[in-house]
């Protein structure tokens, strides 16, 4: 058969069309970063590496990326917290189960820009409930959107309505996949719920919480669409990440050949960044 | 001890529940009201607090000046889904399949790097790629269109789906194609005859996957449609703007997120049943 061996019919296809789509992109971003492709001149030129001087000088981008950071990891943590918490709820037993569980997976099947835009009618500061909910409890109104730090809370609060569930998912099936016998082994020990949870269940589930906050991370790197809808960046730049600001140069101000080299920058410095978290989480439990 | 225990556990189950409820319970009210309904502050109940009125609801169906017709990005959002959910899963099966089973080397490149190409695609930030897909598909005349969306749409799922089979696959015990080759099949008939039917919650669990991640994309269809194709989170955040009939607004995000919501269901009965680990790790 044209030399091709039976294997090679399972795994050329899909990696033939994958690369196809996208290492002309990729390549392509590249070319473009080295050029001042722009609303006034479009086209390749090639200027050398003047726009990665620029990007060195560019502090609304590196504060960007300082910004998403703090932001996906502390999202991602809070979820997890979070997504562990109701997982450990209703692993066992639990009044409604089914409908519990349904429940707390619906928001991550939600459409995450559309549940925005309904979260920004609830957060609207003088028409929201949110607002009305807070004056009940008899606190003064919350600026929700128009102040930085709180702008930042929405943006999270946001975030973690939407994806809490995706590590529910994740964690509860670890949970219902762990063997039995360490907790025969800790009950017979007499071990208490807390003692049970801290040297049973949590260790048992380091591989699995670490894919999880893997999964998140990249995920969560990638929040573009609530803070397109919700604050749009502001106030000021207060909200801004690395993806919305590669989003204004390139869409926004048509400076292509910019963003590109600011697409090239943060898409290297994530997969750095992401390969170095992934190898200290996983050898620290290597280490337990 | 226990009773506190138990007060805990309900209490944050409830808390928690009403925080997930909370957007659509709003959606729901607030797309049963009028422009009265909505500028006098937050009300909750009809009839009590406020009018309902069915207004939100009849713009959704009614096309051109007064309505905002969603049904024409409703069903282009189902063709583009569907289309590239299936081309993924049917491309990610099959190179699942290889990865888990057969050994490929290509000088220092091996399966895990392969494998590990597929799923990295997920890094890549959906900016970095749009400018470029919109040359590419403007080259290919293909912007603005269900096919250019379909193409760029199985870039995004095949890494999922692949990912989801990989993982699956490596779950399943070697013997069973084993057997059927013994059994006189080729590794092509033995997949398609035995380790095919045999897949079928690792497929579904996949193609959930697939729907959920299609179904709820935004920026590429945001940026890669103009005024020909539509697509249905593209029609609704277009009704975002400065002055927004919330009551449309709220009634189309609830139409948009009502099919994925059934998704739930089927996924918490796998989680149940104990096949959702296996796929899913």
């Amino acid at each position: 058969m044209l030399g091709l061996k039976h294997k090679h019919i399972f795994l050329l296809p899909g990696l033939i069309v994958l690369v196809a789509i996208i290492i002309f992109p990729l390549l392509f971003t590249i070319r473009v970063s080295f050029s001042s492709w722009d609303v006034v001149k479009p086209g390749l030129d090639w200027i050398g590496g003047q726009n990665y001087t620029r990007l060195f000088e560019d502090g609304r981008f590196w504060e960007a990326l300082r910004r998403l950071s703090f932001m996906a990891v502390g999202s991602v943590l809070l979820q997890y917290a979070l997504g562990f918490g109701l997982a450990l709820l209703v692993w066992r037993d639990v009044l409604m189960k089914r409908f519990v569980r349904v429940l707390f997976l619906v928001p991550m099947m939600t459409t995450p820009v559309i549940m925005s835009v309904v979260w920004r009618t609830i957060l609207h500061e003088s028409l929201g409930p949110a607002n009305d909910i807070v004056q009940l409890l008899g606190f003064e109104p919350v600026t929700w959107l128009s102040t930085a730090g709180m702008a930042m809370v929405s943006v999270i609060l946001v975030e973690t309505w939407q994806w809490t569930p995706f590590m529910f998912l994740l964690l509860l099936a670890g949970l219902l996949s762990l063997p039995r016998d360490p907790y025969m082994a800790a009950a017979i020990d007499g071990a208490g719920p807390f003692r049970t949870f801290f040297s049973v269940t949590f260790p048992l589930m380091a591989p699995i919480s670490i894919g999880a906050i893997m999964i998140r991370l990249i995920e969560a790197s990638k929040i573009m669409e609530t803070i397109y809808v919700l604050t749009s960046g502001g106030p000021g730049t207060a909200t801004e990440t690395s993806s919305y600001y590669i989003y204004i140069r390139g869409m926004r101000d048509y400076q292509i050949g910019y963003s590109a080299t600011l697409s090239i920058t943060y898409l290297v410095i994530m997969i750095i960044s992401l390969t170095i978290i992934a190898k200290i989480l996983t050898r620290n439990i290597a280490r337990d | 001890m226990r009773t506190l225990y138990l007060t805990f556990k309900y209490g944050a189950i409830l808390l928690w529940s009403s925080f997930v409820a909370l957007p659509f319970l709003w959606a729901l009210t607030t797309s049963f009201k009028t422009a009265n309904g909505v500028t006098g502050g937050a009300t909750y109940i009809p009839w009590l607090q406020y009018k309902p009125s069915l207004e939100g609801w009849k713009v959704l169906v009614r096309s051109g000046g007064q309505g905002i017709d969603i049904v024409q990005p409703y069903i282009s959002s189902i063709i583009v889904t569907l289309s590239a959910s299936i081309i993924s899963m049917a491309l990610g099966t099959l190179a699942a399949y290889g990865l888990a089973r057969f050994t490929y080397k290509v000088g220092f490149v091996k399966n895990s790097d392969i494998t590990f190409f597929f799923i990295s695609q997920r890094i890549m930030p959906p900016i970095v790629l749009s400018i470029p897909f919109f040359l590419m598909l403007q080259f290919l005349g293909l912007l603005d269109s269900i096919p250019g969306l379909i193409l760029v749409y199985v870039a995004l799922l095949l890494p999922i789906a692949t990912w989801v089979m990989v993982d699956f696959f490596s779950n399943v015990p070697k013997e069973m194609d084993e057997m059927a080759m013994i059994d006189g099949c080729t590794p092509v008939g033995a997949f398609l005859r035995v380790v095919l039917p045999n897949s079928i919650p690792g497929i579904v669990v996949g193609g959930l996957f697939c729907i959920i991640f299609g179904w709820n994309d935004f920026f590429f269809a945001f940026t890669l449609t103009f005024t020909k194709t539509q697509l249905l989170p593209v029609a609704v955040v277009a009704l975002n703007s400065s002055v927004t009939p919330w009551w449309s607004l709220s009634a189309s995000a609830l139409v948009s997120v009502a099919p994925l919501v059934i998704i739930a269901f089927v996924v918490e009965r796998f989680l149940s049943s104990g096949n959702l680990a296996g796929a899913i790790r």
